[in-house]
């Protein structure tokens, strides 16, 4: 195969073309606007469905209402316009509805600013939306990644019936690197047996999301809450690099977890033994991976471009067994990664001492 | 062994094409790259700067502290990365707008008057490929050959009037800076 | 109790009888959980009956609301989905995108439509979706319990103006259905009443010509209906007839207010 330069946008725009995504809705935001203005290029080029949307909320009711007759549908935005897809995000749960969103995240709250942030980590990965679900969270590190997730991602959409999000971040949606592009796929034409397309010779079929009987709606989140669990079972995504011999482990995900790569290899050019446990998914997390890992090292250092949320998880799974020390950086600020190899270094000298203001702390 | 490059200009120099430019070549080179812009307001007229990263293995950090090379197309561009940049790294400016000289001695300035070079080759606007040009012939990153290659099939149909002038001013920015080379060796001899 | 009462049919008679009236194919035999007295029940009855006479039950698909109406695909007898409170017509949007060979509707009361919908409504008539909505306006948040709408009246009591809507504070009545005639994705725009029998003979026809542009392509159409809400309102279902014709008809007039040039089938009459 031949590599070509690929801005991560646009990547994930042509994956998701050669995955056969049927219909785009989308509304521009930075920085994920290449994305949408990609498929209003391309899209309509292949006969496919692309439309531009008066809001994010319409989009993902667009969305919604395309999926719901058996298409692969998708959207892309970026953190606010995250937020005001979430009610969308908890109909689509709500009534299995399988499509794909892509969440480009940007600094918060609020307005916030347009450079990278990874501080949607809660929102998207513990329900997005009211209810109690979760989409199945994808964060890749490189374009390629991208790509190759983005190609896989109507698949898990259509085997589950859920929502797959892939969480990228400003950095990644904006920038260039060499990309083997996966060719171009013909989609299952089957429809799926519970789609609407028009109740002709056969009873007619309903996709909704509300059930005013109790007992019934607690079927219902029973069997959905069934779903997550064989989700979280089989679709657990990481990466460990260099984490075999490893003293220090460096938790972080997506652009984060690639600059702690540099910092790694900078670390171990310095004697420090350290490795890096990199989430793919962030939904369902890879905790099992993570806790084997745990024992053998002596202090975890959880980096993100936020004020500390996938900490939460990783609390959760080190239950007090090594020290964990933070590094966070928000408004945009990308870590370089010399911090993260000071904050190595740091770790080698005094594991229980904070050194640092602002977001640098030793959690426990 | 990474090499990291930030190229920095005002806003509609072409300070990001200059660095596509370099990353298409590397690829094509069979490096590892990475390209990284500054984005936003900025793209709109302001300071503008992107970072290539070109290296044998992959890229990990596609942004840099302390930059190996930098190509600064304005003052502004040579105030912020001069400080930055990493010792016996290089500066390459144009000396046709920064008028003041380095205060870094531990680093390697070059001052070139791009935008005289790229004037005689056409125009004002192949300041960007001068610049590069100058830049890979003072760290051997790829061969021009493979930025020319990247030119023909890069550069907007829009502008395909303008291929030749950037080739020839690719390679005016190259003897430029040879001949500097040139007449240090011979100086100093 | 096998005594034969005189008025009543001898069961064995029943299969000479001629049918003249039945439930239409295109709603289920679900009895509806309206209120004695609503519209809803009717306007379905009338929505179906146009879907069977136009033969297309089986290629359309309806999106149901966030109101009263919520269940209304249960009474329905085709594909249909639940949207979010006013994003029905964002959903049709979607649907019809992907179907565009399907007729798709929304149903839509004036909270869901004319308020929290009001973005999307406005962007599928500015696109021309081919989709028709039925536009149900009883001036006030039915299933809540009777708050104030977009659409309630001047000086109307609800749970949300006790004091009676004050338009200074509280906003004058929305004609929604007029702004979007104003628009040129809009092929097919009228206001109908269900205030009499002759009235809702006509919002049936108004129905069958709101399909009938879908069909020809040629926009989004919508028949908004003045309905009752005895509930809300507080009036005995025949009184709310009145207060159809008394109070909601001097504010919102029926009358067509954009029919399409292009749209046949207009020898029905209006």
């Amino acid at each position: 195969m031949t590599r070509e330069l690929w801005k991560g946008n646009e990547a994930l725009a042509e994956a998701a073309i050669r995955a056969g995504v049927d219909a785009f809705f989308g509304y521009p935001i930075t920085p994920q606007t290449e994305l949408l203005e990609y498929m209003a290029r391309r899209m309509p080029e292949l006969g496919r469905t692309f439309l531009q949307a008066e809001s994010e909320i319409a989009a993902i009711n667009m969305v919604y209402g395309a999926a719901c007759t058996g298409v692969r549908a998708m959207t892309s935005s970026s953190s606010p316009g995250i937020s005001l897809m979430q009610e969308g995000f908890s109909y689509i749960a709500g009534s299995e509805a399988p499509c794909v969103v892509v969440d480009i995240m940007r600094g918060g709250p609020g307005l916030g600013n347009i450079q990278p942030g990874q501080a949607d980590y809660f929102q998207i990965t513990r329900s997005a939306g009211h209810g109690d679900f979760h989409p199945l969270v994808l964060a890749p590190a490189t374009v390629q990644e991208a790509v190759d997730l983005a190609y896989i991602s109507f698949d898990l959409a259509f085997r589950y019936r859920t929502l797959v999000l892939l969480a990228g971040d400003g950095a990644l949606g904006q920038m260039m690197e060499p990309v083997e592009m996966p060719p171009m796929r013909t989609p299952d034409a089957t429809q799926p047996d519970w789609a609407l397309t028009g109740a002709k010779g056969r009873p007619p079929r309903t996709i909704t999301s509300l059930y005013l009987d109790a007992d019934e709606l607690a079927s219902v989140n029973a069997r959905l809450q069934e779903k997550l669990k064989t989700i979280a079972a089989a679709e657990q995504r990481w990466e460990c690099f260099m984490t075999d011999d490893a003293d220090l482990l460096v938790v972080a995900f997506g652009t984060v977890a690639r600059i702690a790569k540099s910092a790694v290899r900078a670390a171990r050019a310095a004697g420090v033994r350290a490795g890096l446990f990199r989430p793919i998914s962030l939904w369902p997390y890879p905790a099992p991976v993570l806790d084997g890992l745990v024992d053998q090292v002596q202090g975890v250092l959880v980096a993100e471009m936020n004020a500390g949320q996938m900490l939460e998880d990783v609390r959760a799974i080190v239950r007090g067994r090594t020290p964990i020390r933070f590094l966070g950086r928000t408004g945009g600020v990308i870590p370089m990664p010399d911090e993260i190899t000071n904050e190595l270094t740091h770790m080698t000298r005094v594991n229980h001492r904070t050194n640092g203001a602002g977001m640098k702390r030793d959690v426990e | 062994m990474e090499t990291s490059i930030i190229i920095s200009g005002f806003g509609g120099q072409g300070a990001l094409f200059a660095g596509q430019l370099l990353a298409y070549a590397a690829m094509e080179s069979g490096k590892e790259v990475t390209w990284i812009p500054s984005y936003g307001p900025e793209m709109r007229g302001g300071t503008a700067h992107c970072t290539v990263v070109i290296g044998d293995e992959p890229v990990g950090s596609p942004l840099v502290r302390n930059p190996d090379c930098v190509v600064a197309m304005n003052l502004p561009s040579v105030d912020k990365y001069e400080p930055l940049l990493k010792t016996q790294g290089r500066l390459i400016y144009d000396s046709t707008l920064v008028r003041r000289s380095l205060r870094r001695t531990d680093i390697a300035g070059v001052a070139i008057p791009a935008h005289d070079i790229a004037t005689r080759c056409g125009s004002q606007r192949l300041v960007n490929v001068a610049m590069l040009g100058a830049l890979l012939t003072l760290c051997p990153l790829v061969d021009l050959a493979a930025v020319e290659q990247a030119l023909h099939t890069h550069l907007p149909a829009r502008h395909a009037a303008l291929l030749r002038p950037n080739i020839v001013a690719l390679h005016a920015g190259a003897a430029y800076v040879k001949a500097l080379a040139e007449t240090q060796i011979t100086a100093r001899g | 109790m096998n005594i034969l009462l005189e008025h009543e049919t001898p069961a064995t008679d029943l299969d000479q009888m001629e049918i003249v009236y039945q439930r239409p194919d295109a709603l289920t035999d679900l009895a509806t959980h309206y209120c004695p007295g609503c519209s809803h029940g009717v306007i379905h009855h009338l929505i179906a009956e146009v879907i069977d006479e136009l033969g297309i039950r089986s290629h359309t698909i309806g999106v149901a609301p966030v109101g009263c109406a919520v269940f209304a695909y249960k009474y329905f007898n085709l594909d249909s989905c639940e949207a979010a409170h006013g994003r029905a017509p964002a959903m049709a949007t979607g649907i019809k995108r992907v179907l565009p060979d399907h007729i798709v509707f929304t149903y839509q009361g004036d909270g869901d439509l004319a308020s929290i919908g009001g973005n999307e409504i406005l962007h599928a008539a500015l696109r021309g979706e081919r989709i028709t909505v039925i536009f149900v306006n009883n001036a006030v948040y039915g299933m809540t319990g009777g708050q104030m709408a977009p659409t309630t009246l001047a000086g109307m009591k609800t749970t949300s103006s006790p004091a009676g809507r004050n338009p200074l504070t509280q906003g004058y009545p929305l004609h929604l259905t007029e702004m979007l005639a104003t628009m040129p994705g809009v092929a097919y725009a009228v206001r109908r009443s269900m205030h009499s029998v002759a009235e809702t003979r006509k919002t049936k026809k108004a129905i069958r010509h709101a399909f009938t542009a879908q069909q020809q392509g040629l926009g989004l159409s919508i028949v908004e209906i003045l309905a009752a809400c005895p509930t809300n309102w507080h009036v005995e279902p025949a009184d709310a007839l009145d207060y159809i014709r008394d109070r909601m008809l001097p504010e919102y007039p029926v009358g067509d207010f954009k029919v399409s040039e292009g749209l046949g089938d207009r020898r029905l009459g209006d």
